[in-house]
């Protein structure tokens, strides 16, 4: 799986429009045999953008009832930073009940795993995957993917800001001379000790040179990231 | 106990609240006379408390015992506006890389709260999938760190100022809890009844 993962992030990053956008949330609920994924852009001016796997009915549904005021999941995450276990969430409240009731009905799921995403200027969006198994399976698989559906749920917020022509277009896509610096003598071959001494700084910092270049390139480990600093040109080995 | 509460529910823990917040005035205005303002209720705060970050807080009787603030690098964050000139490269931006800042103890606290306070954030960081932890800290906390078998990766000072580089692993899980006299289920417990709290009185809407 995780070399299908790496391939659609590749096609993640070249997509180019919100149709493209679309299959690739398709694309990744067969990878991770998940029942959903959706990424839903919350804006408190009332645009709303969302692509996933969630039934049209639902989808209407959803906007016709204005459930994103009662969403459970959305008032949730709004005021966190951390990735969210549905479980975790308050559905103590009649509302709360009634909602789960109907988006089960409506075949989301009874599991949920969203991850709250923030973009320049307030922008907040929401990256979900849910399916319907027990809570063991559910636990290991949001153990076993956390990381990535973290960084996939980055790549897309990236890519919807793209669509909107947002001004900024988040985190400079280019590394920086240290980056630059770790990721050529990895690509050349050295090793993490040789490439720490060369560049004069302790193995942990070079770790978060890695860690932040990575983040940048979109990438799903460091291997990863290296291929891609070649492929589009950041580094020149 | 150790406490996981983002800043819009400070406020139902307000001695949790209070306390933290004069402490911090003591330990950063007081102690280590840093340029940072105290209001008229004897609490330090700044602009990034008002960023909704998340405090991890360990509690003596009902009272703050140490804290630590952190916040996402993909957000404002203090290392990247304003002393980017301890990072090599000027500039840290991952999701898996979050800043801690505030670390305090409260007066008369020592090496084993500071322990159980790295404990409760290592613990943030293997729940919500974060590699490293980056702060900006005195020169003098270095000897503390040292103390506490927690010692951040010093990338730059400047002033008798440093950032630097936290990451945790079995080994300092294991070395954390002994120190800190805390179980690592103990942990665990703490950080689900956090979490099931988090969770609720929503009242905040996008």
């Amino acid at each position: 799986m995780a070399k299908q993962l790496e391939t659609f992030l590749e096609h993640l990053d070249q997509a180019s429009d919100q149709a493209d956008l679309q299959a690739n949330a398709q694309d990744l609920r067969d990878i991770l045999k998940v029942d959903h994924v959706v990424y839903h852009w919350v804006s408190t001016s009332g645009q709303q953008y969302g692509c996933g796997t969630y039934g049209p009915d639902w989808v209407q549904r959803y906007v016709q009832q204005d459930y994103i005021r009662a969403d459970p999941v959305v008032l949730g995450c709004y005021q966190r930073f951390h990735p969210v276990d549905w479980k975790r969430l308050d559905w103590s409240s009649k509302m709360a009940r009634d909602f789960r009731r109907e988006a089960i009905e409506y075949g989301v799921g009874n599991q949920g795993f969203s991850i709250p995403i923030r973009g320049p200027k307030g922008q907040f969006a929401l990256f979900t995957v849910s399916h319907n198994c027990d809570d063991a399976v559910w636990a290991k698989f949001t153990e076993d993917h956390r990381r990535d559906l973290i960084l996939i749920a980055h790549g897309f917020n990236q890519k919807a800001l793209e669509f909107e022509g947002a001004a900024h277009r988040g985190p400079k896509k280019s590394l920086s001379p240290r980056e630059t610096d770790a990721m050529t003598l990895l690509a050349v071959g050295y090793s993490r000790a040789q490439v720490a001494q060369s560049l004069a700084i302790s193995e942990h910092t070079l770790r978060v040179y890695i860690e932040s270049a990575r983040f940048k390139l979109g990438a799903m480990n460091t291997t990863h990231a290296v291929a891609r600093a070649m492929s589009q040109g950041h580094i020149v080995v | 106990m150790l406490h996981f509460i983002y800043a819009c529910d400070l406020a139902n823990y307000p001695q949790l609240q209070t306390t933290m917040f004069q402490d911090r005035a003591r330990q950063f205005k007081d102690r280590l006379k840093w340029d940072v303002s105290v209001d008229d209720q004897g609490w330090e705060r700044d602009q990034y408390d008002d960023l909704n970050p998340l405090y991890v807080i360990l509690s003596d009787g009902g009272r703050h015992a140490a804290s630590m603030r952190l916040l996402p690098t993909t957000g404002p964050t203090m290392v990247n506006d304003h002393f980017d000139n301890l990072l090599p490269d000027g500039r840290l931006h991952s999701a898996q890389i979050w800043e801690c800042t505030r670390f305090c103890l409260a007066p008369g606290q020592g090496t084993a709260a500071a322990s159980a306070l790295q404990l409760g954030g290592g613990h943030i960081m293997q729940r919500f999938g974060v590699d490293h932890l980056v702060g900006v800290f005195d020169k003098l906390m270095t000897r503390i760190y040292r103390g506490i078998g927690a010692s951040p990766d010093v990338m730059g000072t400047d002033n008798g100022i440093c950032a630097g580089l936290w990451s945790f692993d079995d080994a300092s899980f294991a070395d954390l809890s002994r120190r800190a006299g805390i179980a690592l289920d103990q942990v665990d417990t703490w950080f689900a009844d956090s979490l099931a709290t988090m969770g609720q009185g929503n009242a905040n809407r996008p």
